[in-house]
């Protein structure tokens, strides 16, 4: 049976590694990420999981750890932010290649400099093109619910690819919600146990993990790893289905918030979203068309079906918490590709909110989907939210 | 090597079947080639036991061969490098206590073998 727990974001995460029950767990602290892996030390220190936790002397070794602890046939898991992600960034960049299926939790914290603890997504945007999953939670449900699929879509003989899951800095890691926690015994039997088809404490079938690949062998290794990724747009939606029958939640690639009949949408990430649906219901209220599209799955990015969702609307409004520094911004960049192959093309409008954790409410939010329903769009112009001139 | 493998073939990630690295023959890097002089050895292994690539194998051997001080040296005697996969560091002439190795640049050897 379910219950319901007074959590924040980061206790619910440590709620699915505690019922996940990994082999091993390396980890450094980091704001905002610390309070993930200070309440799991917890539960290893009352002996509640048998994990091996190994404290780190930085993430580097943290992601290091992680990385032998997998490749010997763990499951294992790491947790950072900002910082962390940088600092481990060597590492990071190698789990994919070596077809580690680590489950990483990420507290998205702005990056420095300036230096900054609270919220803003150029962490992880910065790891979009190396071959991590992404899944993006809008609060502590959904990082917790996404934990727990991320393990199973990790593990996957198909995929075999490392995830992020990521959950907002503050505004969700340190907010308390009211978390429905699974039953224990239908998590234990969802997640399983993780089965390597070779691992390398597996003496009698020896093999070689991470050797050198020079043009004859190394592109060809990469390609596999593009196939992976092809693979997992499947496997999210099937694994999806199977916690489905314990959450009784769907696990859509997006989700799509009153936009049946919307002129006026705008796709945002994570928490965020939950503002910008109070938006809508008051513009719904007034009579006004207005919609939104969360994307939860950020790598692989679902070109196809988002083309589908978004092709229907007039005008879209896409709201990044970070940017890309002279190009256009991420989440505004994947719409925009997106939507090149249709016959409709709706009118875009990108926006840049809340860098370095700061606050976005329901007027801003309403603001643009004035603006959007006003028709002053220019998709080549980057507009910015709350920004003092 | 033979026939490269595509991406379908290849084993997940960069793993590899073990002991695939004898099929990688390294000796094609050598500029230098260490040059082994039989009648100086005493077969004492220091060669053996430093060479990074096990490039230098053993036998052991009951009637012995003929070595340092014209004597026999019997149990277990080094042979020659095998170069398809020394890479001529030079560790093997560095350590040798009788000077039993000299190193010579391999388009002399070339040459010298024509």
């Amino acid at each position: 049976m379910s219950t319901w727990k007074a959590l924040t974001g980061a206790q619910a995460v440590a709620e699915a590694m505690r019922q996940a029950n990994p082999d091993v767990v390396a980890a450094y602290p980091i704001t905002p990420q610390t309070p993930i892996v200070e309440q799991f030390a917890s539960f290893v220190a009352n002996g509640i999981v048998d994990t091996e936790m190994i404290p780190v002397e930085s993430e580097h070794s943290a992601m290091s750890c992680t990385v032998g602890a997998a490749a010997a046939g763990a499951r294992a898991m790491c947790a950072t932010a900002s910082q962390g992600l940088a600092l481990m960034w060597e590492v990071v960049a190698a789990v994919p290649g070596l077809r580690l299926p680590i489950v990483m939790p990420i507290v998205n914290r702005a990056l420095s400099a300036p230096i900054n603890i609270h919220c803003d997504h150029s962490d992880a945007m910065g790891a979009t093109t190396i071959g991590w999953i992404q899944i993006y939670s809008e609060n502590a449900q959904e990082a917790y619910e996404n934990t727990l699929l991320a393990i199973r879509l990790a593990e996957h003989k198909d995929v075999l690819l490392p995830v992020m899951v990521m959950q907002d800095g503050f505004i969700i890691s340190h907010g308390v919600e009211n978390v429905e926690v699974f039953d224990d015994e239908a998590v234990k039997n969802f997640v399983g146990e993780r089965k390597p088809d070779r691992y390398l404490l597996d003496v009698d079938h020896p093999y070689t993990i991470g050797p050198l690949a020079l043009p004859d062998y190394y592109f060809e290794i990469k390609r596999q790893q593009e196939a992976a990724m092809e693979n997992a747009l499947k496997v999210y939606l099937e694994v999806g289905k199977e916690l489905s029958k314990i959450s009784g939640h769907d696990y859509p690639y997006f989700e799509e918030y009153k936009t049946e009949d919307a002129e006026a949408v705008i796709v945002i990430l994570s928490s965020a979203a939950g503002t910008a649906k109070d938006a809508v219901d008051e513009l719904r209220n007034e009579g006004k068309k207005v919609g939104l599209v969360k994307p939860k799955l950020f790598r692989p990015f679902p070109y196809r079906e988002m083309r589908k969702a978004l092709e229907k609307f007039k005008a879209i409004g896409v709201l990044d918490r970070s940017m890309a520094f002279g190009a256009y911004a991420p989440l505004y960049t994947e719409v925009r590709n997106a939507l090149f192959e249709s016959e409709n093309r709706p009118k875009l409008q990108s926006y840049i909110f809340g860098l370095g954790g700061k606050d976005i409410f329901k007027s801003d939010i309403k603001k643009v989907f004035d603006e959007l329903l006003s028709g002053n769009l220019n998709p080549e112009e980057q507009r910015y939210i709350r920004l003092r001139g | 090597m033979s026939e490269k493998k595509g991406w379908k073939e290849l084993m997940r990630g960069s793993d590899l079947p073990p002991a695939s690295s004898l099929e990688y023959k390294t000796g094609s890097w050598r500029t230098l080639r260490p040059v082994w002089d039989p009648e100086k050895c005493t077969h004492c292994m220091f060669c053996v036991a430093y060479c990074p690539d096990m490039a230098i194998p053993v036998k052991v051997t009951e009637e012995g061969v003929k070595g340092f001080g014209a004597r026999i040296y019997k149990g277990t005697v080094r042979l020659e490098t095998n170069f398809d996969y020394c890479k001529g560091c030079g560790i093997c002439a560095q350590e040798c206590p009788t000077h039993a190795i000299e190193m010579i640049r391999e388009e002399e050897a070339v040459k010298g073998s024509k």
